[in-house]
């Protein structure tokens, strides 16, 4: 397997994904750098969530390639374990393991699925929490921790596997306006630290100060994409108008 | 205090979200508590003392009898209990199994297992018993070791079978009752299934399983009566002896029912479930037992 610095870290090319009868992406392609900030956005069901499911196969696609540090991840014989390894994902609903502390959470996955050493993996899980702001919050469970607190353990949790890209699936749509700035704080140092980010969000302000380059879907398909000064201040397609009026 | 100062506490006017009001004066609520053993208790020697009083035998009085009989009453109990304390325990761990099983990856386990399950789900446990009685051999011969295989030992693989299909679909159902986040989390965090199952799936099941597995194993002790019909010597089959022997009273029907009173209730009411996992995996419990 080749990581070459000109390939793309996740390249998307005409991926056809259908539930049943019903087609929720239409021949959707992208490319995403290493070190980049991809915003996608667009109305419910137009199939952002999908998109980015597929690309840590947690859905499988019908038609298309996607391909992460080249590796093909529609392929029958795909090693899940090492693309997931490699693919880190924050969930709009946190899914913290309730039964788990805080620090249990970060490093259950390191020390059962990577087989690190738990000494060092608990320093990297201290920090980690300390990275987003938790400090003191270690010993408490996710059900004594407000929205915004639990978002930020499952950010921490994802990055202890050390990932080389992050899906982040509308991860501040469950919190409420004052806690969705803590966690938007700790994902955009993510970004400034060169973390590869493929944000699914409704944030369009943040989508303009942190993305490199926004994707705007409907109805299974990539309407228009750009980067944010372009793509908010000169949308050509009218649909992204009209969407973009009804938002901003 | 009014309705309103719970909703600006919490700053919400959902319908849902509003925390039901304290139960004041004048409303009842009835909640279970040892002393009313006692007066269950009372009520059946009271009632077997009038039964005493109203035939004119001159035997000993009822109080001798029953003292004179207790230890050999207790023993057939006890007998009982090791009866359902073996079934339940053999029962759930198969069942936990074939629980397992209902939802395993390959199409011919989980459909074998469903079978298995469906069948001694649905069967009265007293064929199942009868089920066990006649169709295991009384002794077994592996290689060149015979193991015996009691009359008692019989009851028990007979009662461990409907208990086993029961855990096997309680097992199934605390699992698919888990949020589908719970998997996708794991599943993403690269675990594999055998290590999503037992890392973070099923230490969430077990808080879950608790109470139906308490009512499961309080339904099973009183079962254990059926024993008597297939002739093992356990507490029903002894008070019987006792009432032929003591020239057919009936207060023994009455007083037998109290060992297993007081052993369910003591169990139900004291299960280690209740202390141990208080602050980790009950803790949402706590919270629903909690008034406003």
């Amino acid at each position: 397997m080749t990581t070459n610095e000109e390939m793309p870290m996740v390249s998307i090319k005409d991926v056809h994904k259908s539930f049943g009868d019903l087609e929720v992406l239409k021949g959707v392609s992208m490319d995403i750098n290493r070190g980049e900030v991809i915003c996608i956005i667009g109305p419910s069901g137009s199939g952002k969530s999908t998109l980015i499911r597929c690309i840590n196969a947690l859905n499988d696609i019908q038609q298309g390639s996607i391909l992460v540090e080249g590796q093909e991840v529609n392929d029958p014989n795909l090693d899940k374990l090492e693309l997931r390894k490699k693919v880190g994902m924050v969930f709009q609903q946190y899914n913290l393991f309730p039964h788990k502390t805080a620090l249990e959470n970060i490093m259950m996955a390191p020390i059962r699925v990577l087989k690190q050493d738990k000494k060092e993996v608990e320093e990297t899980a201290r920090a980690l929490i300390k990275k987003v702001r938790l400090e003191g919050k270690e010993d408490n469970y996710p059900g004594e921790l407000s929205g915004g607190q639990q978002q930020r353990v499952a950010i921490a949790r994802s990055l202890a596997m050390k990932p080389d890209v992050i899906l982040f699936d509308e991860v501040t749509a469950a919190l409420d306006p004052e806690t969705v700035n803590e966690v938007l704080l700790t994902i955009k140092e993510l970004a400034e630290e060169g973390m590869t980010c493929i944000l699914v969000t409704h944030e369009m302000a943040f989508a303009r100060e942190v993305a490199d380059h926004i994707y705007f879907t409907d109805r299974g398909v990539i309407v228009e994409h750009g980067p944010p000064t372009t793509f908010f201040d000169e949308a050509k397609d009218p649909r992204t108008k009209e969407f973009l009026s009804q938002i901003l | 205090m009014k309705r309103s100062d719970y909703q600006t506490e919490y700053k919400t006017d959902l319908p849902v979200m509003v925390t039901p009001l304290p139960k004041t004066g004048g409303s009842f609520r009835f909640t279970l508590k040892p002393w009313h053993g006692f007066v269950i208790l009372m009520a059946c020697l009271v009632s077997s003392g009038i039964a005493y009083a109203v035939t004119d035998k001159e035997n000993a009085s009822i109080f001798e009898v029953l003292v004179r009989w207790m230890p050999l009453l207790l023993k057939g109990f006890i007998f009982n209990l090791v009866i359902s304390t073996c079934a339940m325990a053999i029962g759930t761990a198969v069942g936990a199994a074939l629980g397992l099983g209902q939802i395993s990856l390959h199409g011919w386990v989980r459909k074998a297992s469903w079978l298995i399950t469906q069948f001694f789900r649905n069967s009265p446990w007293l064929v199942l018993l009868f089920f066990a009685m006649f169709l295991l051999p009384f002794e077994i011969t592996i290689g060149g070791l015979t193991i015996p295989l009691p009359d008692w030992v019989k009851a028990i693989i007979g009662l461990s079978l409907p208990v086993m299909a029961n855990v096997s679909e309680i097992v199934r159902g605390a699992v698919l009752s888990l949020p589908s986040g719970q998997w996708e989390a794991a599943e993403s965090l690269a675990y594999t299934r055998r290590q999503t199952l037992w890392l973070v799936i099923l230490p969430q099941c077990v808080k879950r399983m608790l109470p139906p597995w308490m009512n499961l194993y309080a339904i099973l002790t009183m079962a254990t009566v059926l024993a008597s019909i297939v002739g093992v010597s356990e507490v029903m089959t002894l008070t019987g002896q006792a009432l032929s022997a003591e020239g057919g009273q009936t207060y023994w029907h009455r007083f037998t029912p109290l060992f297993y009173y007081c052993f369910s209730f003591t169990a139900t009411r004291f299960h280690g479930g209740r202390y141990i996992w208080k602050r980790n995996i009950l803790l949402s419990t706590k919270h629903c037992l909690r008034g406003p």
